[in-house]
């Protein structure tokens, strides 16, 4: 069988600005890959390409088979995602959310209603199942958005930064589910991180980008030898560099910021 | 809610008892009569732009995501999206409609406020829909306050809402023609008070005719936006 994910030369240009500059890479089935990178390196133009939110300027793309840009729903359905900015409706319970993604994803019944039982409880939010999402702290609003993203049973699930802004407790809680479902249910792992420990702790293989291209790509050990570090932060900064990104003071950093100081 | 009716009410308040005498001497009538479908059209205008507008924010913040990538046709969400606009837009006509009743409007009968509500409808699909389109096209919130202070303000004011379009210089005639607006407070005016500048089935068939083509433009545009 060949490879779940699967990127050859993806470009994409935003004017004169290559922000994913030819890269290429393939994820295995029941891998657990993760994408690390500066600020601005093009990990989330490369997941929203992925992902069907973008379209590639030039590349090819696979996902489970389908093609993106020719069959967009044929790579949605065999994917979930969890995004970096909250994506559930607050004004609804958790059950309600759930019961929405169902119906978008075409699911039975009782289906829906066997899977979110046991999806709830893996993620221990069944005795809130009917309280308003927006009640939820941080990290339960993670947690169900873990569960939802599930609960089509995609082949391949993809976290843009997971455990941003949680505490260490509530990111362990988190990966042991996610790694208890990647061995259960054999399903692919995408994720994108800042905190090297957490790549370094649960990634079968860890891809750096940075500038819009593939710097190197291999197991965590493979990337240790060849930089000679004792850790993956020391061999992300020795491959990196240490210059400080200076991202864009863009619309979405702003607005970012401006919805973290409201939530206080 | 509450907050977005603060606005029209103001207007209607304000504008319709500070005329009211003036427009009664010029031999208008009762300037409250004229005014409430005005007002109703102004709510209406400006909670469903800005419902289209909000795609910008939805689309990063948003449940809106979530439907992004979910496996449906992009034609579905924003089709009902914009209905679900229309619908709070629409609730938010009938109630400033009813709020208008306590301060002394009257509609000629009670039966023409159900065509009312239809026409409030195909009012809001229009500017949602046109939101949307707008919406999609945009990168960020900069180009917000340009909508408002160059598009949505002169709809509301060169739509014949606050005057009558009877006897004005031919150039603001021809920008109240080409106003989509100016239809839907027309064809307000026909059902709840019993007059009309453009005749009914002008305003009618305008109407429907561009909430169709709005809903094309606004589903093509949100088809092709990327995120």
């Amino acid at each position: 069988m060949g490879p779940i994910i699967e990127v050859k030369n993806l470009q994409k240009h935003f004017g004169s600005i290559k922000a994913v500059d030819g890269i290429s890479f393939s994820v295995k089935k029941g891998e657990v890959f993760a994408f690390l990178g500066p600020n601005g390196a093009g990990k989330s133009t490369t997941i929203k390409m992925l992902t069907t939110m973008l379209k590639a300027t030039a590349g090819e793309l696979r996902i489970a088979g389908h093609n993106p840009s020719i069959d967009p729903n044929g790579a949605r359905s065999n994917f979930g995602i969890v995004f970096q900015d909250p994506s559930l409706d607050d004004e609804l319970t958790a059950k309600e959310n759930l019961l929405f993604h169902g119906a978008l994803y075409d699911i039975k019944k009782g289906l829906l209603n066997e899977r979110m039982e046991k999806l709830l409880k893996v993620v221990e939010l069944w005795d809130r199942k009917n309280d308003l999402v927006k009640q939820f702290s941080g990290g339960m609003k993670r947690r169900l958005e873990i569960a939802r993203g599930l609960l089509h049973h995609p082949k391949i699930l993809f976290l843009d930064e997971p455990t941003i802004g949680l505490d260490p407790q509530t990111r362990h809680h988190i990966w042991n589910h996610i790694l208890e479902l990647n061995k259960s249910e054999g399903i692919t792992i995408f994720f994108t991180t800042h905190y090297m420990e957490e790549a370094e702790h649960v990634a079968d293989r860890v891809a750096v980008i940075d500038h819009g291209r593939i710097i190197t790509i291999g197991t965590t050990k493979e990337l240790l030898k060849r930089t000679k570090k004792k850790d993956l932060e020391s061999a992300f900064i020795a491959l990196t560099g240490k210059g400080i990104r200076e991202e864009e003071g863009s619309f979405i950093q702003n607005m970012r910021l401006r919805r973290r100081v409201m939530r206080r | 809610m509450i907050g977005s009716l603060g606005q029209p009410l103001l207007f209607l308040l304000a504008l319709g008892f500070g005329f009211g005498p003036i427009f009664q001497k010029a031999g208008g009538g009762d300037y409250l009569q004229f005014l409430t479908p005005g007002i109703i059209s102004m709510g209406i205008l400006f909670t469903s732009t800005f419902t289209g507008i909000e795609v910008i924010w939805d689309k990063q913040f948003g449940f809106l995501k979530e439907t992004l990538v979910a496996p449906v046709s992009r034609f579905a969400i924003m089709f009902g999206r914009t209905l679900g606009g229309a619908t709070i837009a629409m609730a938010q006509g009938g109630i400033i409609l009813l709020l208008s009743m306590i301060f002394g409007f009257r509609p000629m009968s009670i039966l023409m406020m159900l065509p009312a509500i239809l026409v409030m409808g195909l009012v809001a699909i229009i500017f949602t829909a046109l939101g949307t389109a707008m919406a999609s096209r945009m990168e960020d919130m900069h180009g917000f306050q340009l909508i408002v202070n160059f598009l949505i303000m002169p709809i509301f004011f060169m739509s014949g809402a606050l005057f009558p379009l009877e006897g004005l210089p031919s150039a603001v005639i021809t920008i109240t023609k080409l106003n989509p607006l100016a239809y839907g407070v027309d064809a307000l005016r026909f059902f709840l008070i019993g007059t009309s500048h453009f005749g009914i089935l002008l305003d009618l068939s305008v109407l429907m005719i561009l909430s169709f083509v709005f809903m094309a433009l606004g589903s093509y545009l949100f088809s092709k936006m990327e995120a």
